[in-house]
C-alpha cells in the first residue's frame, strides 16, 4: 500500500527528469546478443558475495545474478521485486510475502528461510557486510510459513522498502558460504568468475519476469584507466563504459556512434570540519569556510557543467524532499570575512587535506586556498595519495574533504552521516533537535509531513553542521549506440548499476 | 673426446651455481623481511582497506581477528615463513582463496606475455646491435642509434596510448584490451597480445640493443679481432663467430635485466591494455594491503630476476674461456 503511494509521488518526479532522459528507445526490446560492459575497478576483492560489495564492479555483478526483496523504478523509489507484497501498520513490524514463482540457478524454490539467512547474515561483523549499522536495526527476522517472513525493526522506519532494494541486501540461497560462484534469483546465471578478470553472465532461462533478460549473455570487465576505458569503447571492444571524465564527453559524443549516459546524482565531495579541533569548532569558522566556496566556478570548471549547486546540506535539487526555499548561499567574501574575523583566524597556515580519493577534492583545496588568501584566511594544502586516505586521513583532520555516494533515501543519508552518534559523523556535530526530528521523520508515514521534517533538518544542517558541500557530481557513462534501454536511476551509473536486466542489443 | 672438456664445464659451473643457489636463497630472506615490514609501515591493514568508508570499530576488530591480524607481526611474518618453507604459500585475505589458486591462475598469463615480447626482442636487439657496431659511425649506425635512443626515451605509457589510438581506435585492426577468452584460437591471442607485446619490446629492444653494440664495439678495438681481419676472414664471421663468443658476457647480463623487467616491470602494460598478469596482482595486493599474496608475488619476482642473472653468469662464464679456466 506504501509503496503504491510512493510511485504516485514518483512520478512527479518523473516529469522534473524528463529532459535529461536520453532519446527513449521507442522500438519493443529485442532478445539475443552479447554486451561486455567496463567498470572502473576490477581486482582480487572482486566479490560475488552481495554483503561485501564495496565498488560499482561488485554492484553491478550482483544485479547480473541476484535479486532483492525490492527494487528501484526509474524514480529510485522502491517497488516489489521478489517479494509479492511488503505491509507494514506501523513502520515497525513488517510483513513480507514472496512471490511463488522464483528459482535459484541450482533449481531450487526461493523460500522464506533463504531470506533470513540473506539478512541476518548482514549483521554478523566476521562476514565482512559493508551494512552492517544498517543491517542492525533489524531486531528480528523470522520465517512465519515457506513464503512468509517477519521481519520486527528496533524502531519504526518507512524506508524499509528502500533499504531493502540495495545491492547488499539481495537474497541468496540459505548456508551459501562460497562465493567462488554465483547461485541467486537473478537475470544471468554465472558462468565465468575470475577476480580481478572478468564476470560471464549467460541468461537465466528461468528468470521469473517474463520475457528478462533480453540480451543472450553479459560479460562485466574492469578497466581502471580512464583513457583506456574511453579507447576500449570507441574501438568497439566494450559496449558500455562507467564513469567518463567531463573532458572526454566530447571525444565520445563526435564519434557519432556512441552516446552518453548523463545521471545527476546525489554524490558529493565536501569540505569536513570538525567540531572538535580549534579553529574549525568556532561556528564562525564553519559559517566563513561555506561562503568562501565559488559554487559556479567549482561546477564549471572542475566538471564542465556535469555537477548540480548544492547548498551544504546532503540533499540535492532534484529530490522530491529537497527544500527549495532554504536561501542558495553563495560566494561572498565580505560575509567569510566578517565570520572569520569573529572567530579570529590561526596565524600559522591551517593544514587542509585532499586526495584523489575525494573526487574533485584537490582542485577544491586550491581554489579554497585562492579565495582565502583573499580574505586573510592561510590555507596549506596537503594532497594525500588516494591509497589508504579513508582509513589514515578522512575525518582525522581539522579541515578535510570527503566524499560520499548517494543513498537511495534521505533517511540513510542522514543516520550513516549526520546522526550525532553515526560512526560517520563526519564533522563530529552534536544536534538534539536534529536526531529528534530524524527519529520522527522515519516513522511518519505521511509524505508531506515527512517532506516538512526533512526540510528543518536541511536547513540545521546548512547552518550550523561542519560540512560544505559545494556541489552534486553527475554520474557519465558511455555506451555504444546500439545498447538501448539505458536510463538515469540518479542512484549511481550504469541505471544505479542495475542495468542487466534492462538493456538490449540492436545490433 | 668431449670428456675432459664437460667435465671442466661442469667443475667450473656447478660449485658456483650452488654458490648461488645458497645466496638466492639468502635474498629472498631478506627481500620478504624487507617487503613484510615495509607493508607494515603502510597505512591501515587488509580490514580497514575491505571495509574502506565503512570501517567501524567492531567490523574492523572482528575482520582482523578472522585473517589473524590481531597477532603481532613478528609472529605473522614467522607463520608465514614457515608456511613458505613447506610449501604453502598461505590465504589471501582479500580474495578469500589460496594464494597458489590466485597466482596460478595469472602467472602464466605473465609468463605468455614475457616469453612473446622476448622472443620478438631478443633477435631484433641483438641484429640492431650487431649491424650498428660493424657499420659504426656510418649512416646506417648513425640511423638505428636515433631509433633506439628514442625508444629508450618514450615513455611506454606513451608508445602504448597511441598504439591504442592508432590500431586499436582509428584503424580497429587490433582490440585495445588484452583480455583473452578461455577458449581463444592462438590467432586470437596474439592478436590480442600484438599491442602489449611492441610496447614492451620498444623498451627492451632499445636497451639490448644499446648494450649489444657497446659490448660488440668494445670487443672490435681488441687486437684478436685485427688478427683475424688480416688473415682475410669475412667481418660478418669474424662478429660472429671470435667476438660475439668474448662480447656475450655483458651482452646476456643486459638481456637478463630486460628479461626481468619483461615480467614484473610490465604493470603500466597491463594497466592500459587491462592484461591479467601478476605486476597488476601485486599492485593489487598492496592497495588492499593483502600480505601473504603481496609477498608471495614479491618471492616470485625476485625469484625470476635471481634465476635470470644465474642464467646470464653461468652463460657468460662458459662462453668465455678466460673465465672458465679461472
Amino acid at each position: 500500500m506504501r509503496l503504491s503511494r510512493r510511485q504516485m509521488l514518483g512520478t512527479g518526479f518523473a516529469a522534473g527528469m524528463m529532459p535529461l532522459l536520453p532519446r527513449m528507445a521507442s522500438a519493443q526490446p529485442r532478445r539475443g546478443g552479447h554486451v561486455t560492459a567496463a567498470c572502473m575497478s576490477s581486482s582480487t576483492a572482486d566479490t560475488l558475495d552481495p554483503a561485501k560489495g564495496a565498488l560499482s564492479t561488485d554492484y553491478c555483478r550482483h544485479a547480473m545474478f541476484y535479486n532483492g526483496l525490492t527494487d528501484y523504478d526509474d524514480n529510485a523509489q522502491p517497488r516489489l521485486s521478489l517479494a509479492e507484497s511488503l505491509d507494514s501498520s506501523d513502520q515497525m513490524t513488517w510483513r513480507v510475502v514472496l512471490r511463488d514463482d522464483v528459482k535459484f540457478h541450482d533449481g531450487s524454490k526461493l523460500t522464506a528461510d533463504d531470506v533470513v539467512f540473506s539478512l541476518l547474515r548482514l549483521q554478523d561483523p566476521a562476514s565482512g557486510s559493508k551494512v552492517k549499522p544498517i543491517a542492525s536495526q533489524m531486531a528480528s527476522v523470522r520465517a512465519v510459513s515457506p513464503r512468509d517472513v517477519e521481519i520486527v525493526l528496533t524502531s519504526p522506519n518507512v524506508d524499509l522498502p528502500s533499504i531493502l532494494a540495495q545491492s547488499h541486501f539481495y537474497i541468496i540461497k540459505a548456508g551459501t558460504t562460497n562465493f567462488s560462484t554465483a547461485n541467486g534469483t537473478g537475470p544471468f546465471r554465472c558462468q565465468t568468475f575470475q577476480p580481478g578478470v572478468r564476470t560471464l553472465g549467460v541468461r537465466n532461462e528461468d528468470y521469473f519476469r517474463d520475457g528478462r533478460p533480453y540480451l543472450d549473455s553479459l560479460e562485466l570487465i574492469g578497466i581502471p584507466d580512464e583513457v583506456a576505458r574511453v579507447n576500449a569503447l570507441l574501438s568497439g571492444d566494450v559496449q558500455m563504459i562507467l564513469a567518463i571524465n567531463p573532458r572526454s564527453t566530447r571525444r565520445i559524443r563526435e564519434s557519432g556512434t556512441h552516446d552518453l549516459l548523463v545521471t545527476p546524482s546525489g554524490l558529493y565531495t565536501n569540505l569536513i570540519m570538525r567540531r572538535d579541533a580549534v579553529p574549525t569548532s568556532s561556528p564562525d569558522f564553519v559559517l566563513g569556510m561555506k561562503y568562501l566556496f565559488d559554487r559556479e566556478l567549482i561546477k564549471r570548471a572542475l566538471f564542465r557543467d556535469y555537477a548540480t549547486i548544492g547548498n551544504d546540506h546532503p540533499i540535492p535539487p532534484f529530490d522530491p524532499l529537497y527544500r527549495a526555499d532554504l536561501p542558495q548561499r553563495t560566494l561572498d567574501l565580505d560575509r567569510a570575512r566578517y565570520h572569520f574575523a569573529r572567530a579570529g583566524l590561526p596565524s600559522t597556515p591551517l593544514p587542509l587535506y585532499c586526495s584523489p580519493a575525494a573526487e574533485g577534492s584537490v582542485d577544491m583545496a586550491s581554489v579554497l586556498q585562492e579565495y582565502g588568501s583573499k580574505v586573510g584566511l592561510k590555507l596549506a594544502v596537503n594532497r594525500m595519495p588516494a591509497d589508504g586516505y579513508w582509513s589514515t586521513h578522512w575525518m582525522k583532520h581539522p579541515l578535510g574533504f570527503g566524499n560520499t555516494n548517494p543513498r537511495p533515501t534521505a533517511d540513510l543519508m542522514f543516520s550513516l552521516f549526520y546522526k550525532s552518534t553515526a560512526a560517520w559523523n563526519e564533522s563530529g556535530w552534536k544536534n538534539e533537535r536534529f536526531d529528534r526530528l530524524l527519529l520522527e521523520a522515519r516513522a511518519q508515514g505521511d509524505f508531506a509531513l515527512r517532506k516538512e521534517i526533512y526540510g528543518e533538518m536541511q536547513e540545521i544542517v546548512a547552518a550550523e553542521c561542519g560540512t560544505a558541500i559545494p556541489v552534486f557530481i553527475t554520474l557519465i557513462d558511455g555506451f555504444d549506440k546500439r545498447v538501448k534501454g539505458l536510463r538515469p536511476i540518479p542512484l549511481g551509473g550504469f541505471m544505479g548499476y542495475k542495468f542487466p536486466e534492462h538493456v538490449w542489443w540492436e545490433g | 673426446m668431449a670428456g675432459p672438456a664437460t667435465r671442466g664445464l661442469l667443475a667450473t659451473a656447478l660449485p658456483l651455481i650452488g654458490k648461488r643457489i645458497a645466496s638466492g636463497m639468502l635474498t629472498l630472506l631478506l627481500v620478504s623481511l624487507v617487503v613484510f615490514f615495509i607493508a607494515q609501515l603502510l597505512p591501515g591493514d587488509a580490514a580497514q582497506e575491505m571495509l574502506g568508508q565503512a570501517a567501524t570499530a567492531d567490523a574492523v576488530a572482528a575482520l582482523r581477528e578472522k585473517f589473524g591480524l590481531d597477532r603481532p607481526a613478528p609472529e605473522r611474518y614467522v607463520r608465514w615463513l614457515v608456511g613458505m618453507v613447506t610449501g604453502d604459500p598461505g590465504y589471501s585475505l582479500v580474495a578469500n582463496m589460496a594464494v597458489s589458486d590466485v597466482i596460478a591462475a595469472r602467472l602464466p598469463n605473465s609468463l605468455l606475455l614475457a616469453a612473446l615480447s622476448a622472443l620478438v626482442s631478443v633477435p631484433v636487439a641483438l641484429t640492431i646491435g650487431i649491424l650498428s657496431a660493424m657499420h659504426r659511425d656510418a649512416r646506417l649506425d648513425r640511423g638505428l642509434n636515433v631509433a633506439t635512443l628514442s625508444m629508450v626515451a618514450l615513455p611506454e605509457f606513451l608508445v602504448a596510448t597511441l598504439a591504442v589510438l592508432v590500431f586499436s581506435v582509428q584503424l580497429r585492426w587490433l582490440p585495445s584490451i588484452a583480455l583473452i577468452p578461455p577458449d581463444a584460437s592462438p590467432w586470437l591471442i596474439l592478436r590480442s597480445l600484438a599491442m602489449p607485446i611492441l610496447t614492451l619490446s620498444v623498451i627492451v629492444i632499445a636497451q639490448m640493443a644499446r648494450m649489444t653494440r657497446a659490448a660488440i664495439i668494445q670487443q672490435l678495438s681488441q687486437p684478436y679481432v685485427e688478427m683475424a681481419l688480416l688473415k682475410g676472414i669475412k667481418p660478418a664471421r669474424v662478429v660472429l663467430t671470435h667476438v660475439l663468443p668474448n662480447a656475450i658476457g655483458p651482452i646476456v647480463n643486459a638481456m637478463a635485466l630486460s628479461l626481468s623487467y619483461l615480467l614484473g616491470g610490465a604493470i603500466i602494460v597491463e594497466t592500459i591494455f587491462n592484461y591479467p598478469g601478476l605486476a597488476s596482482l601485486m599492485v593489487n595486493a598492496v592497495t588492499s594491503r593483502d600480505m601473504p599474496l603481496l609477498q608471495a608475488c614479491a618471492m616470485i619476482f625476485c625469484t625470476a630476476y635471481l634465476l635470470l642473472v644465474l642464467i646470464a653468469d653461468t652463460v657468460a662464464i662458459l662462453a668465455n674461456p678466460r673465465l672458465r679456466n679461472r
